[in-house]
């Protein structure tokens, strides 16, 4: 199944400036495996392994969050649109 | 390694500190890329989701609320390209905490509150290696 992947602009570098890739795939995991096996440099940033994805990456399917749904197990339909989003947080 | 921005959003950032103060304010920087320069086009005021007895010295920007922004920016043909937060009676310098969860590209505004007045505003890029911010001047147009 052919997926949409949107690229926050923090991680663009690493995917050739792109802002959207289309990535096959049945699940969040094995969509997002797809694309960090296509861009490795961005595979170091957003796992923290092979499997695991680092503290500060959300995933948004569809517009919910998969920690809402099956985390990365969480199956994607054809045209669907996965969102990366940062984590945000600071402070003095 | 610049950030441009108009004096009005210079001014929205400041009020929004003092408005906040003691606690932090925090928001979006919406723009465009000019090379290694940003340029902000427009903010967007996200309200602290940290818990209340620690926005004096914390913000937390949602997950929902990152998404959400990242439409509104794609909508807008715009993109994200940074943060602003206060530090209330502090410096405006990054924090050991601002570089644990700080990602590089962003700019990220910092402005000192001195007992409820704006003061300092400065804005900062990660490097890469993630050890160290660097200072990034501003170009302010009128």
């Amino acid at each position: 199944m052919s997926v949409t992947i949107l690229i926050p602009t923090a991680l663009r570098s690493f995917v050739d400036r792109k802002s959207d890739i289309e990535v096959e795939g049945s699940t969040v995991g094995e969509t997002l495996g797809n694309l960090a096996a296509q861009y490795p440099d961005l595979k170091h940033q957003i796992y923290e392994d092979d499997v695991k994805l680092r503290g500060f990456v959300n995933v948004f399917v569809d517009g919910t969050n998969i920690k809402k749904l099956n985390g990365l197990d969480t199956k994607v339909a054809q045209g669907a649109t996965i969102m990366l989003v940062p984590a945000i947080a600071g402070g003095c | 390694m610049m950030l441009k921005l108009t004096r009005q959003i210079e001014t929205d950032i400041r009020k929004a500190g003092a408005d906040a103060y003691p606690n932090e304010c925090c928001g979006i920087l919406f723009g465009s890329e000019d090379g290694d320069d940003h340029i902000v086009k427009s903010l967007k005021p996200i309200e602290n989701a940290r818990e209340s007895g620690e926005q004096y010295h914390r913000f937390l920007i949602t997950a929902e609320d990152m998404m959400q922004a990242e439409l509104e920016a794609r909508r807008l043909g715009l993109e994200i390209i940074g943060f602003y937060h206060s530090h209330p009676d502090h410096p405006a310098k990054p924090s050991d905490y601002d570089r644990e969860h700080a990602l590089p590209f962003y700019s990220y505004i910092i402005l000192r509150v001195a007992e409820g007045k704006p003061e300092l505003m400065t804005s900062w890029r990660l490097q890469l290696s993630r050890e160290a911010f660097d200072s990034e001047l501003f170009e302010i147009e009128p």
